[in-house]
């Protein structure tokens, strides 16, 4: 703790001694990382290594058994989902979770940091504000076109844009993204490259990602996992050389 | 409330209340066992499944019926045929709804949960047209009354070990058929993942329809037992299905073990508490704790910490 | 939407289909029928506020609850406990050997009114009652419930206890609650006899008046971005949770709703009949609420209403010719409208008949067709004033 105390101000993002467990199974074991401010994280690591995981535990999905969390000086692991969301972290899935009988204006609309509560959602009205807000963040993911398309008439990469818009439009400090370009065409992964560059100006990003050119293309740093630890952290140079990450993950 | 009992009437009292409740318990544990390796199976709540053990019940009386009219000389073994004969007819009426019904409805538990409600509703009537309102009971053979003597105090009715040793036995052949068998193999890879299940060529759409009609086909044998120890009418199905649902929701959706261990403290709960209390207000204060418990421990008392 | 002007709302299809509704409601019927059968649709009515609370809660969130009965019923003993104990004044019950309390009490040997008897001396206590006991007890349960990540069938299941011990306690306690017989005699509201024809047919304006009053306020939630985030919670729950919303105190607050409107049903209920029994309550009952919503439409708060009239008018047709034949009715209703037509005569009407009408009136106007009631599939979002949607022309590029 003491360690943590005097270095949070530096770090957005403390991770130290995670641990969670499934039935005796420590899918996360023991894990810490820090994350400087607009830095962007890669997370690698072979299937089962506990990437989704961390990124579960961080945004509150998973409950932690041991160990902390702390984003900009404030403990997350106690906070509902929620919470930790009005605290500046979006967090984007694997598969692309939109809402598929909204359009895409309306599925901005609703993430949108406004008119969260109940009573708010009650009386949020659409004003200039949330139009300009809306159709800032869609020319940034691409999609001024489709704003009144229904999301699910969307393409596979579009709706990972969506879904990436949906977070920035909150305005969160940390991004979380989940296999960004999975899936997707060699066109649609050069453009997500442009946004992710666009939207690291000003945001701290981590990412769990396999595509190793495409790490290449975004990384400051880069942390590799297995078995719910790190195995090996630094420059995307300094892990492609490291001895014990070829062994267990990129091969020979 | 043990105010004006000695202590040995207090003993003879939790004993002989507590083999009344191992009845209910046993009528419990055949009915949960049906609804369980369906809800756990498919997710799937069947309303009409108390239906199903009334349908098992009516079997029953209308063999006991054919061999007193027919077979008299083999009146003592009616039961065990038409415990047979419950089974089949309720499992082939089973296959029969999944197939019309059940099989559509598989992402939409909800919807399934009033579809079977419907189900039960004609079933009641249809009864009731064949039947008539009255309940009817069925004649025990010769070698099922009486009773054991334990003590002075305590006597044990045969008819009530009767039915519960058929609920034990019907509760192990479902477990050695879930965990010992290729059948039990394959319902729990459907469970876990289907679509890797079907991928490495299980018949997922077959399997659904033999567990629906196992479920029920263990329904008719519930209600076959339950002619042993009380007459049928054509809603004594409705009177069960509520605890029966908490039975298999308080043990946890997915665990056998689970089922029996919550239709033996339900059962036990409510049948102690009846003789201090009036029927009712035991049935109350036990749906209320047991409620009350869900409320704080939603997925039962035995349940897995998966990650999710 | 907002915009239109209230002249110009009315003229509009939504507008129309309202309009329709208040024509049927507060001409049609009471011209047609006779002053028994109007007492019969306000009975009806009664459950239409229950079938709206469902199409919020079930059709719109996903929470599906099988104990509606239970916040009827609440409502309607509140009223019932109010209009009871105005019966029982000791001039009235002199003959008991307990003057001045419910004639059951004194059937049942109770010599003083229970302590949760008393408050219901007071009218405006019984008016914060109908509301506020429903919306307690399901702010309770959604609150133990929903927090915990309790959903689906587990919820169904759990409101069907909860419906099935409120009736078993009803009529075990008879010395309570008037038991299996209910809370019956009911004479007068403050003085004013609700047994006269004159007073029924009063009663069945004030229960259409409630009734679009609460229609009014379910229209106003499922519009605005509330309506939204509860369709939005039951396709996507995580996305919703993830998006920064608390997920649990919507699913409470449109539970309580639902109770609401339940209870101001039930009040209305034991007005209209004069008396309050548990067999309005119990399991059988909560669920054949579900299916006057169903049929009219899981999506359509307008479906509800006819739901609940259709269905009731149906069950008291066949009960008066065929009753044997009902059960079976019934049983078909609730197999049919799931598979057949899961979204009811909401959706039949908006596949069949709306086509229809588009090509009679040749509308012109896309953006009320999004206004359109009844809405079968999911409800479109309201369009902003100054956002033209049309001013995008280019087509989202696929690849």
């Amino acid at each position: 703790m003491s360690v943590a105390k005097g270095k949070d101000t530096d770090f957005l993002l403390a991770v130290e001694g995670l641990t969670v467990s499934f039935d005796g199974f420590k899918a996360v074991d023991d894990l810490s990382f820090y994350l400087d401010p607009k830095e962007i994280r890669v997370i690698i690591g072979p299937n089962g290594a506990g990437k989704t995981t961390v990124l579960d535990l961080i945004c509150g999905k998973t409950k932690a058994t041991a160990g902390s969390i702390r984003f900009a000086g404030k403990e997350l692991t106690r906070l509902k989902e929620h919470q930790i969301v009005h605290s500046g972290v979006g967090r984007k899935f694997q598969t692309p979770s939109v809402f598929e009988d909204l359009t895409v204006f309306e599925n901005l609309e609703v993430s949108y940091p406004q008119g969260h509560s109940v009573m708010g959602a009650l009386a949020f009205k659409r004003d200039k504000a949330v139009i300009e807000a809306v159709e800032e963040v869609a020319e940034t993911i691409f999609l001024t076109c489709a704003l009144n398309e229904a999301a699910a008439s969307l393409s596979h990469g579009q709706k990972q844009w969506l879904e990436i818009g949906m977070l920035l439009i909150q305005k969160p400090d940390l991004l979380m993204l989940d296999e960004p370009v999975a899936g997707m065409s060699v066109a649609e992964r050069k453009k997500t490259a442009e946004l992710l560059k666009v939207i690291t100006k000003d945001h701290t990003v981590l990412v769990i990602e396999h595509d190793m050119q495409f790490v290449g293309d975004i990384a400051d740093r880069v942390t590799v996992m297995h078995q719910g630890k790190v195995l090996s952290e630094g420059s995307i140079e300094h892990v492609k050389s490291d001895p014990k990450v070829i062994e267990v993950y990129l091969g020979h | 409330m043990f105010d004006g009992y000695t202590s040995s009437e207090l003993m003879s009292i939790f004993a002989m209340q507590g083999f009344a409740g191992l009845s209910l318990f046993s009528v419990f544990v055949l009915m949960a066992l049906g609804l369980a390796i369906i809800f756990g199976q498919m997710g799937v709540i069947n309303m009409a499944h108390g239906e199903f053990m009334i349908l098992g019940a009516y079997t029953t009386y209308l063999t006991s019926g054919f061999f007193q009219l027919y077979l008299p000389g083999l009146f003592g073994g009616y039961f065990f045929v038409a415990m047979i004969l419950a089974f089949l007819i309720c499992s082939a009426l089973g296959a029969l709804v999944e197939w019309l019904m059940i099989r559509h409805l598989y992402h939409r538990p909800l919807d399934t949960l009033l579809a079977t409600w419907g189900l039960s509703l004609i079933m009641q009537q249809a009864y009731r047209s064949i039947f008539g309102a009255r309940e009817v009971g069925v004649d025990l053979p010769e070698w099922m009354m009486g009773a054991f003597s334990v003590t002075d105090l305590v006597e044990l009715p045969i008819n009530g070990l009767f039915v519960m040793i058929i609920a034990l036995s019907t509760a192990v052949a479902v477990y050695l058929l879930m965990y010992r068998s290729g059948y039990g193999k394959k319902v729990r890879a459907v469970v876990q993942n289907r679509p890797m299940a079907e991928a490495v060529g299980v018949n997922s759409a077959g399997i659904d329809r033999a567990t629906f009609a196992l479920g029920s086909g263990i329904a008719g044998i519930a209600g076959a037992a339950f002619t042993m120890i009380g007459s049928t009418g054509p809603s004594s199905g409705q009177a069960y299905i509520v605890d029966t649902f908490l039975v298999v929701v308080f043990g946890g959706a997915q665990s056998l073990i689970g089922t029996i261990v919550s239709a033996f403290g339900i059962s036990q709960a409510q049948s102690t508490m009846e003789f201090f209390l009036s029927g009712s207000m035991a049935k109350v204060l036990t749906l209320l704790v047991v409620v009350g418990i869900l409320m704080l421990r939603p997925e039962g008392l035995m349940a897995l910490k998966v990650r999710r | 939407m907002k915009s239109l002007s209230p002249l110009k709302w009315f003229a509009s299809r939504e507008g129309l289909y309202y309009l329709a509704l208040v024509l049927l409601l507060v001409a049609v019927l009471p011209l047609v029928l006779g002053p028994f059968r109007l007492n019969m649709v306000g009975k009806y009515l009664t459950y239409a506020f229950v079938a709206i609370g469902l199409v919020m809660c079930w059709g719109k969130a996903g929470i599906l609850s099988l104990g509606q009965g239970v916040f009827f019923g609440l409502g309607g003993y509140s009223m019932a406990m109010f209009l009871k104990l105005e019966a029982s004044s000791p001039e009235a019950t002199a003959i008991q050997s307990t003057p001045g309390i419910p004639d059951f009490m004194d059937w049942n040997q109770r010599t003083e009114l229970p302590w949760f008897w008393e408050p219901f001396n007071s009218f405006s206590f019984t008016v914060i009652a109908i509301v506020g006991v429903p919306v307690l007890l399901a702010f309770i349960i959604g609150f133990a419930m929903f927090t915990r990540r309790v959903g689906g069938v587990y919820f169904a299941i759990i409101t069907q206890a909860i419906a099935a011990i409120l009736t078993i306690l009803i009529i075990g306690q008879q010395g309570y609650t008037g038991g299996v017989n209910g809370i019956t005699d009911l004479q007068t509201l403050m003085g004013w006899d609700i047994r006269s024809d004159a007073s029924k047919n009063t009663l069945y304006f004030v229960t259409v008046g409630l009734l679009f009053l609460c229609l009014f306020v379910a229209r106003m939630v499922q519009n605005r971005k509330l309506g939204r985030i509860l369709v939005a919670m039951n396709a996507q729950e995580t996305r919703v949770r993830f998006s920064g919303y608390d997920v649990a105190a919507f699913k409470i607050f449109v539970f309580c709703l639902a109770a609401a409107f339940a209870g101001i049903g039930g009040a209305m209920f034991t007005l209209i009949v004069g008396f309050m029994s548990p067999s309005f309550i119990g399991i059988v009952a909560s669920i054949e609420m579900v299916i006057f919503c169903a049929l009219g439409g899981r999506l359509s708060i307008l479906g509800a209403v006819y739901g609940a009239l259709l269905v009731n008018a149906a069950k008291s047709g066949f009960s008066e010719t065929f009753p044997e034949l009902w059960p079976f009715a019934m049983g078909a209703l609730f197999i049919g409208v799931v598979l057949a037509f899961p979204n009811g005569l909401a959706g039949l009407y908006q596949n069949y008949v709306m086509p229809l009408e588009d090509r009679l009136f040749k509308r012109s106007k896309p953006e009320l067709k999004t206004a359109a009631e009844p809405v079968a599939t999911r409800p479109s979002a309201e369009k902003a004033d100054n956002y033209d949607p049309m001013t995008n022309t280019c087509s989202p590029e696929k690849s």
